[in-house]
């Protein structure tokens, strides 16, 4: 079928009345859920599965994307203004968005952030649109060994590009590691350092060491810092919405971001999580002032959001075309599919094309409500920012607890809260980088069960983790980023460029 | 002001299933814990049971508690903990808990709850992609002869049903079970992957996370674990019937709290059996593809016994417990 036709007459089944106001609905809540850290769009779809089993189908999945691209948006939103990262994507977007936000800069860092999702948004959808089949064959062919190649790819980029001192950056990541190692491991089935504790295990939860480490974190050093605080938030300096030059900055970090959100988001194992990883490290990498990086480049705002936002539409891919639900938000759109009568898989696209073209098509529509919505919002979001300092770190740690209580109701949980917010106390006075602790937890787990899978399934033979083209591929890049610092003072006999310490 | 509002909303909620909430019921309210997730099939399987109940007012009254983590077995251990002898509470729980209580080394077993019926189940299949050299569960069988170590299963986490099953049919043809080559995984979506890209060599988990792919020609389902062929799948041999005697249905049960009167038991049992007898249950099962597994009564706890005891020895074998 030409996918054109196809495309325009999904648009009109998405543009009828009714369905637009399901997309409103959608992207109000999604943005809502996302703001929360903690409650994410996965769990907001499942309460609201059962209750929309008597609507029609094309209104409830236009729904769904729209509370699925909604949450994404939301994440970055208290990311930047209150650093209480809402999802695990929106992680990285805290790091230099709060820094932006507290030196007056929030409102070009929410609006490079909602252009640059639209923008992301906008180009993956295309993609999935288009080139859906040929990604997923891509996807596909990715094993165990490559997906470790891209663990280590990601591993080595990011520890280079997070804070000034590698003992440091390392020390942290090690903390993150360590604290992946909780839980039952999935290969073996037995549990590790729980201590007989059994909310321990199921692991550590991202968004609760996130949210402690972040903003807990950063709530304890200020009480702590008292009067003696010299730091004043200005809610606005210049312009509240970007200028020329943060739109100079902004567009490239946009499409690089994507066409590393995209694909990886695609890959039944990637995740939303690494390409923001991988963006920020390139980013940095990629800046005319790098100094700037741990101060607030817009660069590290534009790039991430841009990336998640296109990895949300990646992991459609593998749905869509094989019915593959590869994050928890697409398990449970599935169990909406399946709720339906419909048969998720490899003939969805030829059984039911009305529907998937009309979700692909809401998807467009969507984004344009989310910046529609974001932008004269931007205003409004910065002023949370004037209000006095008390009251608004009161403000967060009251939101951080319930958001993380919300999500799962346990004294255990609290109990993590409050002593990752300690650790990311101890962490700031002594100058360790945060993020590598939450980077560790994220990929710790991954790599090592990507590696034990591909021993295993070679019957412990090493050999097997460096045959693949694409994984050999992967290394050179990591190893790339490794020594290209070096290469680059041996040439030139000037150090390269390193950027100041995110804290 | 707001508790009246929410209350309304509620209220306003209910009324889309119930027009209305009538009086006959005995039992007026049931608060059910799914000890999952949303979204996966525990607490699918509660909210199914929400949606019967209310529907045919059998109770008015249906709350679903979710309590995530381990298996199920952080939902079991507060549940036995909260509940004792409360006659309103449910847990809805299954094959996977059994797996889960002996690896957790949990606290509590079922043997703390009071197991009112099993409800649905779905039985277990092995799938290959479509250009793999087995062409025949005999093919896999071989191969599993030659060495076990190198045929890889693809499946859900460890001590799952996907996992025990693969250790039945390696003990069921004379293997050792400690030698088979298991790769979990979290997440349907990754190890149907690792199937689809050739990285495993087959892959066990559910007939209905294959059933697609297997139409559209991308997956051989080698054979399934029901002790008779399935409507879904009416080519596809059963394991039995290829020589390999397991039999194995990943089931759903529901159980009441500890402590409760025997009474009491038989007022719930009397409600979950009308509810699985009811049409507004059986088309759920129906539209969500759940096989019909009602078990009730004495049968039920023997069913659940051997179940319990065939795995341990099997967890024991695999080396998974001691």
């Amino acid at each position: 079928m030409d996918t054109f036709g196809a495309l325009a007459q999904g648009l009109m089944v998405a543009l009828q009345p009714m369905n637009l106001v399901f997309a409103f609905f959608g992207v109000m809540l999604g943005t809502a859920v996302g703001v929360l850290p903690g409650i994410g769009p996965a769990l907001t779809v499942a309460l609201l599965l059962p209750i929309t089993f008597k609507l029609d189908p094309a209104g409830s999945l236009i729904m769904f994307a729209g509370i699925y691209y909604g949450g994404m948006y939301g994440g970055s939103t208290a990311s930047i203004l209150l650093n209480t990262p809402g999802e695990s994507s929106s992680i990285v977007t805290a790091l230099e968005g709060n820094k932006m936000a507290r030196a007056g800069r929030g409102g070009p860092a929410l609006a490079t952030a909602a252009i640059g999702s639209f923008v992301a948004g906008t180009i993956a959808t295309i993609g999935l649109a288009l080139i859906a089949p040929t990604v997923v064959d891509i996807a596909i062919s990715f094993g165990p060994e490559d997906y470790f190649a891209l663990m280590i790819l990601a591993f080595t980029t990011v520890s280079a590009a997070f804070g000034s001192s590698v003992t440091r950056g390392l020390t942290s990541l090690f903390i993150g590691l360590s604290l992946g190692l909780v839980g039952i491991d999935l290969q073996s089935g037995q549990a590790r350092v729980s201590f007989g504790v059994p909310d321990l295990l199921d692991g550590v939860e991202v968004t609760t060491l996130a949210v402690a480490l972040f903003a807990i974190g950063e709530t304890l050093s200020v009480a702590a810092a008292g009067s003696r605080a010299e730091e004043v938030i200005e809610p606005v300096r210049g312009s509240v919405f970007m200028n020329k030059e943060d739109w100079k900055r902004s567009w490239w970090p946009w499409i690089r971001g994507t066409f590393l959100g995209f694909p990886i988001g695609a890959m039944p194992a990637g995740g939303a999580e690494i390409p923001t990883f991988l963006s920020y490290a390139l980013e940095k990498r990629l800046c005319k002032k790098p100094d700037e990086f741990g101060n607030g480049a817009i660069e590290g705002v534009a790039g991430p959001e841009a990336a998640n936002n296109a990895a949300a539409a990646g992991v459609l891919v593998p749905l869509l075309t094989l019915g593959l639900p590869t994050s928890a938000t697409a398990a449970i759109m599935l169990a909406g599919f399946q709720q339906y009568g419909m048969n998720p898989g490899p003939l969805l696209f030829a059984t039911n094309p009305d529907l998937v073209w009309g979700l692909i098509a809401s998807l467009f529509i969507a984004n344009v409500m989310l910046l529609i919505l974001n932008l004269p919002l931007v205003g409004m979001w910065v002023r949370l920012l004037a209000i006095p300092r008390p009251w608004l770190y009161g403000g967060i740690l009251v939101f951080a607890t319930l958001g993380t209580l919300g999500a799962n109701p346990s004294l255990v949980e609290l109990g993590m809260l409050l002593i990752f917010g300690l650790l990311g106390y101890v962490l700031r006075r002594y100058d360790y980088p945060i993020a590598p602790v939450v980077v560790g937890l994220i990929l710790g787990p991954l790599a090592e069960q990507q590696l034990r899978r591909a021993l295993a399934i070679s019957v412990g033979d090493p050999v097997v983790l460096f045959q693949s083209p694409i994984a050999l591929t992967l290394y050179a890049l990591a190893a790339l980023a490794l020594f290209g610092p070096l290469l680059f003072y041996l040439i030139t006999g000037r150090k390269a460029p390193v950027g100041g310490d995110e804290d | 002001m707001t508790k009246m509002l929410r209350g309304a909303v509620v209220a306003a909620a209910l009324a889309s299933f119930v027009p209305f909430v009538g009086a006959q019921a005995e039992v007026t309210e049931l608060k059910i814990m799914a000890p999952a997730a949303p979204g996966g099939g525990w607490d699918q399987t509660a909210r199914s049971m929400q949606q019967a109940l209310q529907a045919d007012k059998l109770v008015s009254n249906v709350q679903v508690l979710n309590v995530p983590g381990a298996g199920g077995t952080i939902g079991l251990a507060q549940f036995v903990n909260a509940s004792k002898g409360d006659p309103h509470a449910l847990i809805v729980g299954g094959y996977v808990m059994v797996g889960a209580i002996i690896t957790n080394k949990s606290p509590v077993t079922l043997s703390q709850v009071t197991p009112i019926a099993r409800l649905t189940g779905e039985f277990e299949a092995i799938a290959v992609p479509a250009n793999s050299p087995l062409k025949s569960m005999a093919d896999l069988v071989a191969a599993l002869k030659a060495d076990p170590s190198k045929v890889s299963w693809a499946g859900g986490s460890a001590g799952g049903t996907d996992h025990i099953a693969a250790g039945l049919i390696l003990k069921a043809i004379g293997g050792d079970p400690k030698k088979l080559n298991y790769i979990a995984f979290s997440g349907g979506g990754e190890s149907l992957a690792s199937i689809l890209g050739g990285k495993v060599t087959a892959g066990i988990s559910s007939l209905s996370e294959y059933d697609a792919q297997a139409k559209a020609g991308k997956l051989r389902i080698l054979g399934v674990s029901s002790a008779k062929r399935l409507p879904e799948a009416p080519d596809v041999p059963t394991f039995k019937e290829s020589g390999v005697d397991v039999e194995i249905q990943n089931w759903r049960m529901v159980a009441a709290a500890p402590g409760i009167t025997p009474e009491q038991k038989k007022e719930l049992s009397e409600v979950v059996e009308k509810m699985a007898k009811s049409k507004a249950w059986t088309d759920m099962l129906k539209q969500k593809g759940w096989a019909d597994t009602y078990l009730a009564g004495e049968a039920f706890d023997k069913q659940l016994a051997a179940d319990i005891a065939a795995t341990t020895t099997v967890l024991k074998e695999i080396g998974l417990a001691q």
